[in-house]
């Protein structure tokens, strides 16, 4: 049996990781992108504030990014660190995105970004400005390879269980590609990093229009921020991946979850704006609802319905009786491996093998499962409602702020009169966490949503952890825990000296001085002195 | 079946040896970042001193680092169950080296944001422990591979791992590490030799002719240890090269004298070739070094570094990771790999992929090429 002490250790660490790596991989999808828009205005128009804005966003940028790639490294040591068998039984399919991301995004976004900073006297503006944008699209290329592998998780297509290897293997890759909830999910992730950085530049530079300082480069950075936050704003929300939702089984459960849609209704079905769900009666104690507008988000239509909570779990109790059919003609072939009639068997259900792996929690030889057993197995399949439905309607709430905010902006950088709106700018220094709690609810919202399973009726989730002792995986959780707390904070306090500072003093010469500089660190703070 | 003329048993072997690839490419162009960590506190005495020794491997180190991730992404995607295996029963060890690397990232691009003493200090400390504690325990890895390790599966390829943090220092364990951190040593000392001059390279030159002589030693050490001391193990069941992925199909034996692990050299004598080049290319680093030739010595280390990696993959080849509880349950080249399939798309993928890579790579040296002088810190904000 496994330790279920470990396995929930081992999701709190693989949260906390995730979780704390994307806290810094937005604002490296945004502002590398917005760094290379104000570099090319730089190279087309030849004037130094360009330049200036290029530098002093870059230098936020390189400190951002170095957490991002020490954090990284653990994302992916971690899997079989601390899920081994989910390595085993998946690692033929989710290996290749995550080394084919290692070849063509992220050895360019690595070794580019070297001479993003070490490159400037070495290459012509044109070079140097072909070195940041194939940068930005490495960090962007690196995005469509891991959500690839995620939406597998999510929606696992074309791949097949192997009984005689115990595992699954793919049969199709070019589905495990152009699986439709990675490409939602890689739009929408993206462009929710863009909203990131296009904030983190609005909210620096109004900060600085407040003080009266640098106000040549902190306008023409909020006009630039403002335009590319509004389209990316508006492509998170309208290219959300709620889409994608409809597109498996377990997808189906995470949605009615999301709404806390009990019953089926009759389609199109409402929308629950405001509800207390209660996961023991199964109910909602108290709701508002709009009328009609969930059956539109959801499945684009006025006549599909959408199936409620307690329709998925008799769903999943049929498959789980059918995952017991394939277990049982697994271990006959494991026995003999020319057994036709029980590979005929297993070809007929294997697909309901994850399911009745659902049975392990309750004990190992399924065969024999009890039928409160197998009713609670399926009930299992429910996440845990309240959360979700809370944190999807933050989330879904700061878009939709962050829409009207970038909307607004925009509205004044075209009328050009944003200096004069203090209200404005004030409330865009306080805006810079928001994009930070709607992503971060985001990601609760998808991988939360996706339990009790590691891959969506694959691999169930308790299954698939390794066999650690407790001791390891305590000393593992509370050494990362102290180590990001402390990088955490320290990378905040160099943001904050570095923007305190001010783009003046962290401009490189264009020609090379004879006379050297005194460095950056010894340069008194302007704010300070 | 083939997919395009490749038949499972020519992609096992080609992803055998792209494994070899990649752990080189880890081992040749982080080893010197690693190296020149470890060196810092010895090499570099002043502030500016070390902000020299920093800034030479600065602007590439980030890209050099990737070839560790794509090596750890490789092994899942090609190597399902040796990834599983290794990263869930080395656990503390890799966590130990995972705490190493990332120390590192944040120490490069923090030290010199701020002017205090403590504060650079601290991340001098940090780049050194970044640099040490992976190329150790990369190499004690190593070491364990050699010795085998005790694991089992169950009959759902459960892994249940029986050893223990402690168990895997043992002295030869602890010989390869050795091995591995002089070889980066010199790698490293190697790049400070070519990239800086005056007190730091003198430094260099006598630190980096000592690891590499000491490589040399160790490295012969360990191959006596090897040929006199370890049984090596062997397939004893017939060998089926194409079969489905399952380590459970076959048996194993631990040899019966030592010097087992010899028997692929004695039956294909061309592959001493690897042992020579290990030895001789640790033999002229340390003659490069003291004549000051940094080009040459790094290309001596890093012709060493391939030596000595594919010393030990020829030795143990089919195997890649024995296990000593259940030597049966051994994960072997033909039994450890993806499907045909995937084998196949990676292998395209790394056609046209790592190429491309190697190209921008090169061009990325040839910008950066030249000594790392305190007038380029000085100009560039930026600089670590």
């Amino acid at each position: 049996m496994i330790d279920s002490t470990v396995v929930e250790l081992s999701r709190l660490q693989f949260a906390l990781t995730a979780m704390y790596h994307f806290l810094f991989v937005p604002l490296t999808l945004g502002l590398s992108f917005l760094v290379a828009i104000m570099e090319s205005v730089y190279v087309m128009t030849r004037k130094p504030v360009w330049r200036q804005m290029t530098f002093f966003w870059g230098t936020l940028f390189g400190i951002n990014f170095a957490i991002g790639v020490a954090t990284g490294l653990v994302m992916e040591f971690q899997f079989g660190m601390n899920w081994s068998y989910y390595s085993h039984y998946v690692g033929d399919i989710f290996g290749a995105p995550l080394a084919i991301e290692g070849l063509m995004a992220f050895f360019l976004e690595a070794t580019l970004v070297g001479l993003f900073f070490f490159g400037w006297k070495r290459l012509s503006p044109v070079k140097h400005l072909a070195v940041t944008w194939f940068m930005a699209l490495g960090t962007n290329l690196s995005a469509v390879w891991i959500l690839i592998a995620n939406g597998w998780m999510q929606n696992p297509t074309g791949a097949v269980f192997n009984p005689d290897t115990m595992r699954m293997e793919v049969v199709d890759f070019a589905a495990v590609l152009f699986n439709p909830v990675a490409q939602a999910k890689f739009v929408h992730t993206v462009s929710a990093g863009y909203v990131t950085g296009a904030i983190f530049v609005m909210g620096i530079s109004a900060f600085y229009l407040l003080r009266n300082k640098h106000k040549d480069m902190a306008r023409r950075s909020f006009a630039v921020a403002a335009a590319f936050g509004l389209l990316s704003s508006v492509s998170v929300v309208v290219l959300g991946d709620e889409s994608g939702y409809a597109a498996s089984e377990h997808q189906k459960m995470k949605l009615a979850a999301i709404e806390a849609m009990w019953e089926t209704e009759r389609a199109p079905a409402d929308f629950t704006a405001f509800g207390i769900p209660n996961q023991r009666t199964q109910q909602n104690d108290f709701q508002i609802r709009i009328p009609y507008l969930m059956g539109l988000i959801a499945t684009r239509s006025f006549n599909q319905p959408i199936p409620g909570i307690l329709e998925l779990v008799e769903r999943a109790e049929h498959r789980i009786k059918g995952g017991q059919l394939a277990y049982g003609a697994m271990e006959r072939i494991r026995k003999d491996k020319n057994d036709l009639e029980a590979r005929e068997m297993f070809d007929r259900h294997w697909q309901d093998l994850g399911h009745g792996l659902l049975l392990k929690r309750y004990r190992d030889d399924i065969l024999n499962a009890t039928p409160e057993e197998i009713a609670k197995a399926a009930m299992d399949t429910v996440p845990r409602v309240a959360p979700l439905f809370w944190t999807f309607r933050i989330m879904a709430a700061l878009g939709f702020y962050l829409i009207a905010f970038f909307a607004v902006a925009f509205y004044f950088s075209c009328r050009n009169n944003f200096q004069d709106k203090r209200w404005f700018l004030r409330l865009a220094v306080w805006s810079i966490p928001v994009p930070w709690i709607a992503i971060e609810c985001g990601w609760f919202v998808a991988e939360y949503g996706r339990q009790p399973w590691a891959v969506d009726g694959v691999l169930p989730t308790f299954y698939a952890a390794s066999g650690l002792a407790l001791h390891q995986i305590l000393t593992t959780l509370a050494v990362f825990t102290a180590l990001y707390t402390v990088l955490l904070v320290i990378e905040i306090k160099l943001l904050l000296k570095t923007i305190r500072t001010g783009p003046d003093d962290i401009l490189p010469s264009l020609q090379p001085s004879r006379t050297p500089l005194p460095h950056i660190a010894a340069a008194p703070a302007p704010g300070q002195a | 079946m083939d997919i395009l003329g490749l038949d499972y048993t020519t992609l096992r072997v080609i992803w055998w040896l792209l494994l070899g690839i990649l752990l080189i490419g880890w081992a040749v162009m982080d080893g010197f970042d690693l190296g020149v960590g470890t060196l810092l506190p010895f090499v570099a005495k002043t502030d500016d001193e070390r902000r020299r020794v920093i800034n030479t491997v600065g602007p590439v180190w980030e890209g050099n680092q990737v070839w560790l991730v794509l090596g750890g992404g490789a092994i899942f995607a090609a190597w399902p169950p040796l990834y599983a295996v290794s990263f869930s029963g080395f656990y503390l060890a890799i966590f130990a080296m995972l705490f190493g690397l990332i120390l590192r990232p944040v120490a490069f691009k923090y030290r010199s944001k701020m002017p205090g003493k403590r504060w650079r200090a601290t991340w001098d400390w940090a780049l050194f422990v970044g640099g040490l504690v992976p190329a150790l325990i990369a190499s004690v890895a190593v070491g364990n591979v050699l010795l085998g390790v005790p694991y089992h599966f169950d009959d759902s390829m459960r892994i249940f791992y029986t050893g223990s943090f402690f168990g895997l220092l043992t002295p030869f364990a602890l010989l390869a590490g050795l091995v591995g951190v002089t070889m980066m040593v010199a790698h490293g000392a190697a790049m400070l030799v070519l990239k800086t001059d005056g007190a730091v390279a003198d430094r260099a030159v006598r630190y980096g002719s000592i690891a590499a002589l000491l490589c040399f030693v160790l490295f012969a050490l360990g191959g006596a240890w090897v040929a006199f001391g370890l049984p090596g193990y062997q397939i004893t069941s017939q060998v089926v090269t194409d079969g489905p992925t399952n380590p459970l199909l076959k048996t194993v034996e631990v040899g019966t004298a030592a010097g087992g692990w010899l028997r692929n050299y004695s039956s294909m004598p061309l592959t001493l070739v690897f042992p020579v080049l290990g030895l001789a290319g640790a033999l002229a680093s340390f003659a490069l070094l003291r004549a000051r030739r940094g080009m040459a010595a790094f290309l001596a280390s890093g012709a060493s570094i391939a030596g000595i990696i594919l010393t030990v993959g020829f030795a143990i080849f089919p195997f890649l990771l024995p296990s000593s509880s259940q030597p049966g349950v051994s994960l072997t080249v033909w039994d450890s790999s993806s499907s045909q399939l995937t084998l196949f798309i990676m292998l395209v993928a790394t056609v046209i992929f790592l190429p491309i890579v190697l190209a921008y790579t090169g061009w990325v040296y040839r910008v950066m090429k030249g000594k790392t002088t305190a007038e380029d810190m000085a100009d560039n904000p930026n600089a670590y």
